[in-house]
């Protein structure tokens, strides 16, 4: 088991240093990385300074260690577009990103395992019928899309719901928090099932997949010959078999979440990170780019982690110390 | 002297038009209504885009025949709609149907584009992984790995976004060539395993490795062998990937970083009407958006019939 | 011929299992008719295909969908099973009708300790506690030979060779004590030295807790061995049964005869196998009249029209023409 842990650890620590080779190469080569670092009013005087500061004259590796070594701290320099600092600037958003994906992937969730057990348990009727033909909906209808007509629907027919913004936050610290306040869920209701559409279908259909491979094999059909109830054949059986590897694949899934946050936030002008790279990828600006793609990059592989782990308690074929290592 | 020799002749094999039409994919086609509506609406839709200056009733494009008064006209079956801007015009007096036409071309255009470049650069290095093995094919699925872990859409603002930095000013024709590998980049990968899973299947078996002791080009064995038997789930993967290439264009051109805007797509459409909505001339973004789902479902539709009727198990 | 001195415990009468597909309504079973007696091991052999799993899957009420029991009767101790409502099918597999898979390796959840896969059989059918079930398992686990029962309880499938595992499935079939058991290829999927230690203790075991069995197999040594009488399949339908060593040394049926014929004996002195010509037809193409008559090499003109049901021979019964007219082979 430890072993496993450590070799998952020192992919994800490969993985980091590659996208953050790739970061560094965005600093060093697509623009003038002074620029990047100082902005773009510095004088010479401060661009000669910090030149040298830089080391820029330093050989390669150098210089990338010491990039590695600033991004950890969270270190990548000013905004070319609002000169304020990169690491503040996302710090100010990550909180409203994070809230609306994580009740996203909470609406995707509470919804779409058990619409998906429904569907592959009732195959064939109207409504599992019907929820496939929405789920392949859901996977059809651009994300931007869904938001457009959430609004149409909402706030402009119904004038029920706000569209744009955050509405009335709270500070708890450093965090400031939506979820709080009667306003603050308005304004956080469209985009998060906005957000959450194009996932719930995804993991209906896969739950649905999974579940119909799960209900053919030879132990649900030994079960169903011991005269086992239903609920203890599809719930406490097939449901278990379903959702060991559905958990690896959700948990990719809603990984991916966080990024496309980036077009919810910009149809409801949602104040988050993904509105600042739109923003950012717009304008060219380095840094913000960079640090966002640190940043992602850091969260995906955790989550891996976390999945890998998770995969790894859940089903006890892994837990079998092998010597030649490795899983199935 | 003659001799008269019988000879019992057998009729020709079929040609590989019969044989499609006589196989098991076609009866199946025939026999799924939602697949023959999808293909029906898909083949209309490509219709309408492929010969758009032809079929479209306005060129929207052509500066000289718009006029201004025509601007902001409701679609024909609402009060103040004309017959002759069947879905409404926009507020330069562009009309919406052309408009939606020309628009639809743009974005078959970069997603068919996008899917060819992905389907060549994965498969190519899916033979090769599968093939070569190694250390190429270790290398190779590592960045796969690595890539499957992020989502399309960032790659691909990622890539069109340093686009955009490293090429500032060149924009217009650099744009699209930006665009379209920014795209094919972001789904590549998919194709890449299935054909590497194929390959390691094929490779083991018995003829191929006697067509290389007799030694038979790696190449040719590829092309004549490993290919044929992976197109079908190929051809599953590029059509549901047609569809999402045809999304993920129309949202970065939403997010205002897709083609230009001098050659206007779907999502640009829909980019344009949504300043709209709030002053009530909905039709601006919702007849865009609603074309940019017709297209996308069908050809799911298609995707998923198509996957059904070629798995083995399901027959 | 052996006239029962009991209540028959199954009764299959006159079953006919179809499939409807797209080219039309396939009969996989036609008119097959047998009864097994409390206690008694009835084989049933033939060749793939033949229809032997259909049934053993038709008796529990699983039969795949599309297929479906298109006439005939099952009858469990005198009561119909085959037309029963779900639930009360339900009921009676495990408690009263047991089964066996071939594949030990795919019919153990591999999630679930085997101990809680025993315990959650027996506690849905027997009205005990969980300590007692527990105990029950224990027992039973003892009983199929697996050593150290208390510590292989709390472990996973995967932790057990094939052999064990078939041990396992034969006390999970057995857990809630039924009269009938259905074992489908029981050892096919086993190593050959693993065969006849699970066939012996599957015998041993249906003999000491009174159940009857059903052993679905294409290995005929493995019918010489266990079994007390069986029924020969071919194409859907039966073509001979009866005691076994009668069915072994004194076959009625010409199929029968190509069959003990094929198996190489090692008192035997023979320059070649004996086979039999042609393959047994798909189920889409089966001859009018008897099915076997395109490869009889003692057909007549009356196999070709009309379809011979089972009729008394020497010493068994025989679906066969030759039988009926006293030309015993």
């Amino acid at each position: 088991m430890l072993a496993f842990i450590v070799r998952r650890l020192i992919q994800a620590i490969v993985v980091m240093l590659t996208v953050g080779f790739i970061a560094f190469m965005l600093f060093q080569y697509v623009g003038d990385p002074v620029t990047n670092l100082l902005g773009q009013d510095a004088t010479q005087e401060q661009r000669d300074l910090l030149r040298k500061d830089l080391g820029l004259d330093q050989p390669f590796p150098v210089q990338f260690a010491r990039f590695v070594g600033n991004a950890v701290q969270g270190e990548f320099g000013l905004s070319l577009r609002q000169g304020r600092k990169v690491s503040a600037l996302i710090a100010d958003r990550f909180p409203a990103t994070f809230e609306l994906a994580l009740v996203a992937a909470v609406i995707a969730l509470v919804v779409g395992i058990p619409l998906g057990v429904y569907a592959a348990l009732r195959r064939g009727t109207m409504l599992s019928q019907s929820m496939m033909t929405l789920s392949l909906l859901g996977v059809s209808l651009p994300t931007f899309l869904i938001g457009i007509l959430l609004i149409l629907l909402f706030s402009v027919t119904l004038k029920w719901l706000p569209s744009f913004g955050r509405g009335d936050v709270i500070a708890l610290g450093s965090w400031s928090t939506g979820m709080l306040t009667v306003d603050g869920w308005k304004h956080l209701v469209m985009p998060a099932v906005t957000l959450s559409v194009f996932q719930l279908a995804l993991i209906l259909r896969l739950v649905r997949a999974e579940m119909l491979e799960v209900l053919r094999t030879d132990y649900i059909k030994f079960a169903r010959a011991r005269g086992l109830s239903n609920r203890a054949v599809h719930f406490g059986h097939a449901l278990k078999n379903t959702l060991v590897p559905v958990i690896t694949i959700t948990g990719l899934q809603l990984g991916g979440l966080i990024a496309f946050a980036i077009i919810t936030e910009t149809v409801f002008q949602w104040p988050g990170m993904g509105l600042l790279f739109i923003q950012a990828v717009q304008f060219a600006d380095i840094p913000v780019m960079a640090a966002y793609l640190c940043l992602i990059s850091l969260v995906f592989v955790v989550i891996n982690l976390a999945v890998d782990l998770l995969y790894f308690l859940v089903d006890p074929r892994l837990r079998i110390e092998r010597p030649t290592g490795g899983g199935h | 002297m003659s001799t008269t020799t019988t000879t019992t002749t057998s009729p020709p094999p079929p040609g590989a038009l019969a044989r499609f039409f006589g196989g098991d994919v076609w009866y199946s086609f025939r026999r799924t209504p939602t697949a023959m509506l999808a293909a029906a609406i898909a083949f209309v839709c490509v219709f309408c885009a492929v010969f758009a200056p032809w079929v479209a009733p306005h060129n929207p494009f052509d500066l000289a025949t718009l006029n201004l008064s025509d601007g902001r006209l409701p679609p024909a079956w609402q009060e103040g709609g004309q017959m002759r801007f069947l879905l409404g015009t926009d507020d330069q007096g562009r009309d919406i149907l052309s408009a939606i036409m020309y628009g639809a071309r743009i974005s078959l255009l970069v997603g068919l584009a996008s899917v060819l470049l992905s389907m060549v650069v994965g498969v190519g290095l899916g033979l090769l992984a599968g093939f070569v093995g190694g250390r190429i094919d270790a290398f190779i699925m590592r960045v796969c790995d690595v890539m499957l872990s992020f989502p399309a859409i960032l790659v691909a603002l990622l890539i069109d976004g340093v686009g955009r930095a490293i090429f500032p000013n060149a924009h217009e024709s650099l744009a699209f060539g930006v665009l379209i590998i920014a795209i094919s980049l972001s789904g590549w990968v998919q194709y890449a395993r299935t054909v590497r899973g194929s390959t390691l299947v094929e490779r083991n078996k018995e003829y191929v490795q006697a067509a290389r002791v007799i030694g038979v080009s790696p190449l040719r064995i590829m092309r004549k062998h490993v290919l044929p038997n992976v197109m079908g789930p190929v051809m599953v993967l590029a059509t549901i990937q047609v569809a999402a290439a045809i999304l993920t264009e129309a949202t970065l051109s939403f997010l205002g970083v897709g083609v230009p805007p001098t050659s206007p797509s779907l999502g640009t459409l829909i980019r344009i009407g949504n300043d709209f909505l709030f002053s009530g001339e909905w039709w601006i973004t919702i007849f865009p958006g609603a074309m940019l789902v017709l297209i996308a479902l069908s050809v799911n539709l298609l995707g998923d019939w198509l996957r059904d009727a070629l798995n083995p198990r399901l027959r | 011929m052996s006239a029962l001195k009991s209540a028959p415990l199954l009764e299959v009468r006159h079953l006919r299992v179809e499939f409807p597909t797209r080219q039309g309504t396939l009969l996989a079973l036609d008119d097959i008719s047998f009864e097994i007696a409390p206690g008694e091991v009835l084989g049933v052999v033939g060749e793939s295909g033949a229809g032997k799993s259909l049934t053993g899957a038709a008796i529990i009420g699983l039969l795949e969908p599309p297929g479906r029991i298109a006439g005939g009767e099952i009858l469990l101790e005198g009561q119909r099973i085959d037309n029963l409502p779900y639930e009360q099918m339900r009921a009676i597999r495990g408690r009263r009708i047991g089964a066996i898979f071939q594949d030990p390796l795919t019919s153990l959840n591999p999630l679930y300790t085997i101990g809680r896969q025993l315990t959650e059989t027996i506690q849905t059918h027997l009205p005990v506690g969980a300590e007692e079930a527990r105990q029950r398992a224990i027992r039973l686990l003892q009983e199929t030979g697996i050593q150290a029962a208390e510590q292989r309880f709390e472990q996973y499938p995967h932790q057990f060779s094939g052999g064990m595992r078939q041990r396992v499935v034969i006390a999970l079939a057995l857990a809630a004590e039924p009269k009938l058991i259905v074992a489908d290829e029981p050892t096919t999927a086993l190593d050959v030295s693993i065969q006849a230690q699970i066939i012996a203790l599957l015998k041993r075991l249906c003999k000491e807790h009174g159940a009857a069995v059903m052993l679905v197999t294409h290995d005929m040594g493995v019918i010489a061995e266990t079994c007390d009488r069986v029924a020969v399949l071919y194409a859907g339908r039966v073509a001979e049964i009866g005691p076994v060593h009668e069915v072994i040394n004194q076959p009625s049926h010409p199929y029968t005869v190509g069959l003990m014929g094929s198996i190489p004996a090692m008192d035997e002195d023979r320059p070649r196998l004996l086979q039999i010509d042609g393959a047994m037809p798909r189920l889409n193409a089966i001859p009018a009249g008897c099915a076997f008559n395109p490869r009889c090499p003692q057909v007549f003109d009356r196999c070709r029209r009309e379809r011979p049901d089972l009729m008394p021979a020497r010493a068994t019964q025989a679906a066969c023409w030759l039988v009926g007219q006293g030309h015993a082979p």
